[in-house]
């Protein structure tokens, strides 16, 4: 009886000290049922607290799949303009994103794990003090305090075995919802810095190219359409067929664009 | 014979029973002995496998304290034996 057995004894041993420091019965029955309504608290805020971390998780996910998103998005508008070094950069970025994400949902799936126990500890142990309660004052009422000892005893070890388990379960979720709010941290202040606003918030420099390259692409099929009017034969340049018939937008940045690639330093000149 | 698995609650099994969980907890502790991870995981959810069939739950208003308590069953083998070494692991 190795394992199993052992660990009984210890919760055994823990419950005999806590009687142990006790004078008077009754005084022991009222001083556990304190003791049992403060870890019943414990458990229900343990609760609260994952519940707040996995929500924190649930923002931050559907942040970062926005992201993932527009990237992809963005890849497919600058493969069309038959730009496939800005197709290359959002999909580079997205990977980055895809890793993120994936460990995100992990630990959203622990902490829901986590929640789930929790409450239903929260659950038994609610259930085991409403006994307790009328256990004793069932004892109170009809044992003198030497009759009283045994029945307490038995009462007691019961669930002062629960308030073990449960008071492990809390700090086993303590030490994960600590871990998860770290790295919750780590990836709020990121969002915060723009280091991933940054090339999906409203400086965005893949965009801001994407714009650029749209207002260009359509002055160069209006171009086309009126070299064609004027029977002047059209430029060899071909652009994908899908490409997008870009009404000239209220140009943002009418900038003479870098055509070998490189990147524009500052996006986006007129806001 | 009643069995509490850290973390789920308590299971009433027959007595019967326990020549087949006796097997499977030597094996928990010979995987803790050796200190093998992989082996210890295995063998501690084959034992609570085993007792969460054969057993029936108890009612959550019980208050029968267990005959035998077994480890949650997300430990790992380092918290496990932190347990068994009683440095206070479980809190008062």
């Amino acid at each position: 009886m190795s394992v199993m057995k052992r660990m009984s004894m210890i919760f055994k041993s823990k419950a005999n000290r806590a009687l142990d420091r006790m004078e008077d019965p009754r005084e022991t029955l009222d001083y556990s049922y304190q003791r049992q309504l403060e870890m019943l608290q414990k458990v229900r805020r343990g609760v609260a607290d994952v519940a707040t971390s996995r929500k924190r998780l649930e923002l931050q996910i559907q942040q970062l799949e926005q992201q993932q998103n527009k990237l992809t998005d963005q890849g497919k508008k600058a493969l069309q303009v038959g730009r496939e070094d800005l197709a290359r950069e959002a999909l580079t970025r997205r990977a980055a994103l895809d890793a993120q994400l994936a460990d995100l949902r992990t630990q959203y799936q622990n902490l829901q794990g986590e929640e789930e126990k929790l409450t239903l500890a929260s659950q038994r142990l609610q259930a085991k003090v409403d006994a307790f309660r009328t256990r004793k004052e069932t004892i109170k009422a009809t044992y003198t305090a030497a009759e009283a000892q045994t029945k307490i005893n038995e009462a007691f070890s019961g669930i002062s075995e629960e308030m073990g388990d449960v008071g492990l379960a809390i700090q086993r979720a303590e030490e994960k919802t600590e871990t998860m709010k770290a790295r919750a941290g780590a990836i709020d202040e990121l969002l915060a810095s723009g280091a991933l606003e940054d090339f999906s918030g409203p400086r965005d420099d893949i965009q801001a190219e994407l714009d650029r390259l749209g207002s260009t692409t359509g002055v160069d099929l209006e171009l086309e359409r009126m070299k064609a009017e004027l029977g002047q034969a059209p430029t060899p340049k071909q652009l994908d067929a899908g490409s997008p018939t870009a009404q000239p937008q209220q140009a943002p940045q009418q900038q003479a664009a870098p055509r070998d690639g490189s990147w524009p330093q500052q996006p986006g000149g007129a806001q | 014979m009643i069995v509490r698995i850290m973390g789920e609650g308590q299971l009433d099994l027959a007595s019967a029973d326990l020549t087949a969980l006796n097997k499977l907890d030597d094996q928990v502790e010979a995987a803790i002995e050796a200190g093998d991870e992989a082996r210890f995981r295995a063998a501690l959810h084959d034992l609570l496998d085993n007792v969460r069939q054969m057993g029936r739950p108890l009612p959550a208003d019980s208050l029968e304290p267990s005959e035998l308590i077994l480890p949650p069953a997300d430990s790992a083998m380092d918290e496990v034996r932190r347990m068994l070494g009683d440095e206070g692991l479980i809190p008062d």
